[in-house]
């Protein structure tokens, strides 16, 4: 089964959300990390690159596949995960942890209360068979 | 789903394993175990692996016109074969393009066994039986269901392999083969593969599958043997630089132009199908050639992306990916042939963005002897 932390929100596209403030910070699930299998790359978008909902902001490669990555919320990126150029693993090892990708620096704090619990997450993971 | 995928008799050993499966040309195949594609390459590169390929389609042809009719169907030279020699060779089309890939074995003057890809097989075997004359004597038979095969490769294989048999396996030359027990099991052991590694490909009957995956897996645990999944088998035949039908290889595509020049005899005394056309396109040039590349800036080429040179779409990526033991991020090309020469640089379409590379000798790995 997959690890679904309670303290966290989650997009339909498999992202987890950490809310500090008004600071999201960014990551890929656990599902979607052993989906995608061994991660060897993370593209990122540049500190200071702004945002809508649901854009692509950068995409994660595994050896066999390529995923692209959303922003579960608008606003401006303030930092990136630059451990993952060297340990792109994190990814698989840790999503929750040393696998997070940005910081964002939400324009509307508020639209994280759209985004779901680590419940719904798990209902959703078992819908989607 | 709407047709039943095909299982191979390891069906249940795959998941027992904790198999990732995935429908591969039609069969249910464990893309990767537990361990994952990178430690699953690794494994075979420094260790052993184990690979389930009894998805393969294998044709007997037999009779006293057996290695005349093979020789006029495929572009090696197979009267150049001895008996316990294999070859890797082409069956064409009238156009010079590639209908499969496979391997030839000679089993006696009027005994050959085709190997052919798994997702080709019902291809080959109409292809095959539609150019049986009544005036070729012999017999064609479609034996896919009477086998399974495993293989052991890496630097480890020959020595676990040995502990399952009393045929003596270090004299037996790359691409040989012989007949002998595995494990009290008559099998068929040949020293082919398709990872760029030493090792074995073992043919025996499907009941016996399980019986012989599991005393590989168990004769190799002390070295760390792995069993590998097609998306390690794929990064390990890329590094290699082997080609992959549907890929590298199409019946649109000639062999001359994949880099098989090697197995295409156009001076073999038999007129084997196509040779005309690839003398002809030999004459004049190859106008597009099969390249590696690697990418000298951040990026991963994938299967189906295009090649530009200088501005100008050139080309397009036939499969690209990491490559696990090498840390670079590969692939193989068809370009023109004026920019299929080491050290062009050329960019690739990654989603947009155009990402540069540049032409590479292949094999990108060599194995040390």
């Amino acid at each position: 089964m997959s690890n679904i932390p309670e303290n966290l929100k989650y997009s339909k596209d498999h992202e987890w959300v950490s809310v500090d403030g008004d600071v999201a910070t960014i990551g890929i699930t656990d599902y979607a990390q052993s989906s995608l299998g061994d991660v060897v790359y993370v593209d990122f978008p540049r500190a200071g690159d702004k945002f809508a909902t649901h854009e692509a902001f950068g995409s994660v490669e595994s050896v066999k596949a390529v995923s692209e990555i959303f922003t579960p919320v608008a606003g401006e990126v303030t930092e990136v995960n630059e451990g993952l150029n060297d340990a792109p693993e994190s990814v698989n090892n840790e999503p929750y942890g040393e696998g997070w990708m940005v910081k964002v620096k939400m324009d509307n704090p508020g639209e994280t209360d759209a985004l779901m619990t680590s419940a719904e997450y798990e209902d959703y993971l078992s819908s989607q068979g | 789903m709407s047709t039943e995928l095909k299982k191979t008799p390891l069906n249940g050993v795959h998941r027992e394993l904790g198999g990732k499966m995935v429908d591969f040309g039609g069969w249910d195949m464990p893309v990767q175990y537990k361990a994952g594609v990178i430690e699953e390459h690794m494994a075979t590169r420094m260790r052993a692996g184990l690979f389930d390929v009894s998805h393969m389609g294998e044709i007997w042809v037999e009779g006293p016109d057996a290695i005349a009719f093979v020789d006029r169907l495929t572009t090696n030279d197979v009267t150049k074969l001895a008996d316990g020699q294999a070859h890797y060779s082409a069956l064409t089309n009238h156009d010079g393009g590639v209908v499969d890939d496979l391997l030839v074995y000679r089993f006696g003057p009027k005994r050959l066994l085709l190997v052919v890809n798994a997702a080709t097989t019902d291809k080959d075997w109409h292809w095959i039986r539609s150019h049986h004359s009544e005036h070729d004597d012999l017999a064609l038979r479609n034996a896919s269901d009477d086998y399974c095969q495993i293989a052991i490769q890496g630097p480890r294989a020959v020595a676990i392999l040995q502990r399952l048999t009393e045929t003596e396996l270090e004299p037996i030359k790359y691409y040989w083969f012989t007949e002998g027990k595995v494990d009290g099991v008559d099998a068929i052991i040949s020293r082919t593969g398709y990872t760029g590694e030493d090792g074995f490909e073992v043919y025996a009957a499907p009941d016996k599958a399980v019986q012989l995956w599991q005393a590989m897996m168990h004769a190799g645990a002390d070295e760390g043997i792995l069993p590998c999944g097609l998306a390690a088998r794929n990064t390990l035949r890329l590094e290699s630089a082997m080609s992959l039908y549907g890929h590298e290889l199409g019946d649109e595509i000639a062999p001359l132009e994949a880099g098989l020049g090697w197995i295409t005899k156009l001076g073999k005394d038999s007129d084997f199908i196509g040779k005309e056309k690839l003398a002809a396109m030999k004459e004049v040039g190859l106008k597009r050639k099969l390249a590696g590349f690697e990418m000298t800036e951040p990026g991963i080429a994938r299967d189906g992306f295009d090649v530009y040179v200088n501005g100008e779409k050139a080309g397009v990526v036939t499969s690209g990916s990491p490559a696990p033991f090498l840390k670079k991020n590969i692939g193989l090309a068809f370009v023109p042939t004026g920019f299929a020469n080491e050290g062009q640089e050329i960019s690739i379409d990654i989603r947009g963005k155009k990402v540069a590379a540049k032409i590479v000798p292949t094999p990108f790995y060599k194995r040390p002897k």
